[in-house]
């Protein structure tokens, strides 16, 4: 018997980011399999749940590649271990992954995107399992995270790292889709956690209200971070133009995407907002920012490096979102043939606004599942 | 809700995949027709348990929440 090997969500986003291919045996209830899955380019995938597999793995053994490894995939890693077991006693070479989907969901690749004009540097968190992207902004021993998810030790433990001190935390807007680690950030390091004011009419906690034209500092040297009031998927959205070179855009424009207005329950009322926004105020950028988008909605969406992101002047080319030119179609589009709404939406916006403070158990099964904040 | 039953399960603190394995443990013991009673605390346990009984072929004919415990039954197809 081969004993089976752990493999952690870090080895299987670095084999996802390069493109490499694995075979899982995903043996999660086929309706799980089919709402959330492990995605990547060559990625091989056969769904069985493992209660099919009890007796034995004869009726997949036909499906099952004999040279090379398996990794087998369920929803926390009980039956995962079990299925590589039974996988390892019959000749397989099996994995199972840690923590399975759960742990999945929470991982975060951090990937450097740039530098700045004064030596700082602006790295991307890829919440690979979820498409969730944070951000933190570095020059000269300050930082600034935007859209931090709740795994907070991770950017706290990376500013350590880089010896570094959280001064700003921002969130973009009212997440809908995943639970905010922004307040706790500050709440930790003493940072100043800011929000739109129009999304936070509701929230249970102090902020620091984010308007347009309220610059931040971060570093000694001027990394400006401006404020561009873009309402659309919510109603207080603001994206960030950072060191006249990165657009942050929030969940209002994504590479291949547009954000969705409906999950704060307004879609009617806001689709012009997003229009005006994507059409007007975007429109009046420069076409050499680089956008970096707080979501990405399918794999083919990473660059080569495993960071998410396009000129917008590409986006303006490119992304059918950008491209319509009749209003009515547009409405239709985002108001329309809308996607299924997240899991759990409506508890993670009332988190956000520290109206429930769910435990990290509770929080975490809210979160399962993909993010789906844009429409295409 | 209650039902005649013919075997009950404590699979309460199990974690996945244990509440199955011990049921369909359990089924082997019984006949088609009997009904298993099944206490866990697993949340994955309803999907799993709904989605399993469907495709052995039996019938699951409720199951509630009581304080944090999932109840469960089954009847063997």
């Amino acid at each position: 018997m081969m004993a089976i090997r752990e493999m952690d969500a870090k080895e299987v986003t670095r084999k996802v980011m390069n493109k490499k291919e694995l075979f899982i045996l995903d043996v999660r209830n086929e309706d799980a399999f089919s709402d959330w899955k492990i995605e990547g380019e060559n990625l091989t995938h056969l769904n069985v749940p493992y209660f099919d597999l009890l007796d034995g793995l004869d009726e997949i053994k036909d499906q099952l590649p004999s040279d090379k490894e398996i990794l087998v995939v369920c929803a926390k890693e009980g039956s995962s271990i079990m299925v590589a077991e039974m996988l390892s006693d019959e000749g397989y070479e099996a994995a199972y992954l840690k923590g399975g989907m759960k742990a999945w969901s929470e991982h975060l690749e951090p990937v450097k995107v740039g530098d700045l004009a004064d030596g700082g540097e602006m790295y991307q968190f890829v919440r690979i399992g979820k498409g969730c992207l944070s951000y933190m902004v570095v020059s000269n021993g300050e930082a600034a995270i935007i859209d931090a998810t709740r795994m907070t030790d991770v950017f706290i433990d990376f500013a350590d790292s880089l010896g570094v001190q959280i001064k700003h935390v921002f969130d973009t807007h009212l997440h809908a889709d995943h639970i905010s680690g922004g307040r706790m950030i500050a709440e930790k390091t003493g940072a100043v956690y800011w929000l739109p004011p129009k999304d936070a009419e509701e929230v249970q906690f102090s902020y620091e209200p984010l308007v347009d034209g309220n610059d931040v500092k971060i570093g000694n040297t001027t990394i400006n971070i401006h404020p561009l009031y873009s309402p659309g998927h919510t109603i207080g959205s603001t994206s960030f133009v950072v060191d006249e070179k990165y657009l942050l855009s929030g969940d209002i424009l994504f590479v291949d995407s547009i954000g969705r207005p409906d999950l704060a329950g307004l879609a009617e009322d806001w689709v012009g907002d997003l229009r005006e926004t994507l059409y007007e105020r975007y429109k009046e950028l420069s076409d050499e920012l680089m956008v970096l988008p707080a979501h990405f909605m399918i794999i083919d969406e990473l660059n080569d490096d495993g960071s998410v992101g396009e000129k917008l002047g590409v986006l303006f080319a490119e992304n059918h979102g950008l491209n319509i030119e009749n209003e009515a179609e547009f409405r239709s589009l985002v108001t329309d043939n809308l996607p299924p709404q997240p899991n759990a939406y409506q508890e993670i916006r009332k988190t956000n606004m520290g109206k429930i403070t769910p435990d990290e158990e509770e929080q975490r099964e809210m979160e399962i599942g993909p993010n789906r904040c844009a429409v295409r | 809700m209650s039902f005649n039953t013919d075997i009950l399960l404590d699979a309460k603190g199990l974690a996945c995949p244990m509440p199955i394995v011990k049921t369909k443990k359990e089924m082997d013991k019984i006949e088609s027709g009997q009904v298993i009673e099944i206490h866990a605390t697993d949340k994955g346990a309803k999907a799993d348990l709904t989605a399993w009984a469907k495709s052995g072929g039996h019938e699951l004919l409720g199951h509630e929440e009581e304080n944090g415990v999932y109840i469960f039954w089954i009847k063997k197809g």
